[in-house]
C-alpha cells in the first residue's frame, strides 16, 4: 500500500464519515461544523487527484461563504430543533430501503466502468491538466476560449442571486427614526429660524 | 494496488446515497435538507472531476466550477427565503408551509 492510496482511504473514509455526521447530529451547529469537514476532506481528494484549482475554489466558495452563510442563519434563527427531529425514526426505514437500492446501483456502475468503460483505457494515467504546464493554465485556456459564454453566464446567475438575496431580506419596519441626511443637509436658516421683535410687558404670539 | 477510476466512483457514490438519505430522514428540518442537497452536489463535482482527470479532458473541472456557481446561488437564496418565511411564520418547520395551497 503506497502513500497515495493511504491518502485516499484516509480522505474518502473521512469525506463519507463527515457526510454521514451532517445528516445524523442532533445540533444543526455540528452539522454545519461536519459539512465544513466534508468539505474540507472533498478538497484533499481534489488534491490528491490533481486538480488544484477546483479543490481551492471548494474551500474558498464552500468554506468561506456558504458554510458560514448556513451557520449564521442557524445561529439566527430561533427554532426549536428538538421538534423538527420527531418523526426521525418514522423515516428510517424507507430511507435506508432507498440509499440501499440507490448505493446498490451506483456502485455496480463505478464497478462496471472500472472494469471495461471508456475510463479504463486511461485506467492509472491520471492526465488532470493535459496539454498544459499546470491545473490553472489548462483550466484557463479552455474557460476564456470554449466556455466565455458560460462564464459569463454564471456571473450573471450570482448577481442575480445577490439581488434576489438583498430583496428577500430587505425589511422596512415602520415607527424607526432614521437619520436622514439629505434633508439635514438640505435645511436652510430661513426655514428654520425667525426673528422676532417681542416688546417688553406684552408678551408674545407665535403665528402659525 | 493504484487507486483507479472506480475508487473515486465509489467515495462520490457513498456521498450522494447520504445527501438522499438525509433527505428522506430529516423531512421536517429545512436546514438540514439545505445541507444534504449541497452534500449531493458535492457527489456530483467528485465524479466530474474525476472522469475529467481519468480521460484527459479538462472541461469536466469546468462544469464542476458551474455546478459550484450554481450551488452558491442555490444556497443564498434558499437561505434567504428561509429568514424571510422565519419572519412571517416564526417557524421553519416544513409541514406548516403549505400558505401557498400548492
Amino acid at each position: 500500500m503506497n502513500l497515495t492510496a493511504a491518502a485516499f482511504y484516509i480522505l474518502g473514509g473521512a469525506t463519507i464519515l463527515s457526510a454521514f455526521f451532517v445528516i445524523a447530529a442532533r445540533n444543526p451547529v455540528h452539522a454545519v461544523l461536519w459539512l465544513i469537514a466534508a468539505f474540507f476532506a472533498a478538497a484533499g481528494l481534489f488534491v490528491l487527484i490533481g486538480a488544484e484549482f477546483l479543490a481551492m475554489l471548494l474551500i474558498v466558495v464552500y468554506v468561506g461563504a456558504v458554510s458560514v452563510l448556513f451557520l449564521f442563519v442557524v445561529m439566527m434563527l430561533d427554532v426549536d430543533f428538538a421538534r423538527l427531529r420527531q418523526g426521525f425514526l418514522n423515516y428510517l426505514p424507507l430511507g435506508v430501503l432507498i440509499a440501499g437500492l440507490l448505493i446498490a446501483e451506483l456502485f455496480l456502475v463505478g464497478a462496471a466502468l472500472g472494469e471495461n468503460g471508456a475510463a479504463s483505457l486511461s485506467e492509472g494515467k491520471i492526465e488532470p491538466s493535459p496539454g498544459a504546464v499546470n491545473n490553472v493554465t489548462a483550466i484557463g485556456r479552455v474557460l476564456y476560449t470554449d466556455y466565455v459564454l458560460h462564464f459569463q453566464l454564471a456571473g450573471g446567475i450570482l448577481f442575480i442571486a445577490m439581488i434576489g438575496a438583498i430583496v428577500l431580506t430587505l425589511r422596512e419596519r415602520p415607527g424607526v427614526r432614521r437619520q436622514d441626511v439629505g434633508r439635514q443637509v438640505g435645511r436652510r436658516p430661513r426655514d428654520a429660524v425667525k426673528l422676532v421683535d417681542a416688546r417688553p410687558g406684552q408678551g408674545l404670539q407665535i403665528p402659525e | 494496488m493504484s487507486i483507479g477510476l472506480s475508487h473515486y466512483l465509489f467515495v462520490s457514490a457513498a456521498l450522494f446515497t447520504i445527501g438522499v438519505f438525509g433527505l428522506f430522514v430529516n423531512r421536517k428540518n429545512v436546514i438540514v435538507i439545505l445541507m444534504s442537497i449541497e452534500l449531493i452536489l458535492l457527489a456530483v463535482n467528485i465524479n466530474l472531476v474525476a472522469f475529467s482527470v481519468f480521460l484527459g479532458d479538462v472541461s469536466g473541472q469546468i462544469f464542476a466550477m458551474f455546478v459550484l456557481t450554481v450551488a452558491a446561488a442555490e444556497a443564498a437564496i434558499g437561505l434567504a427565503i428561509l429568514v424571510a418565511f422565519f419572519r412571517n411564520q416564526g417557524s421553519i418547520a416544513v409541514e406548516e408551509m403549505n400558505s401557498l395551497k400548492g
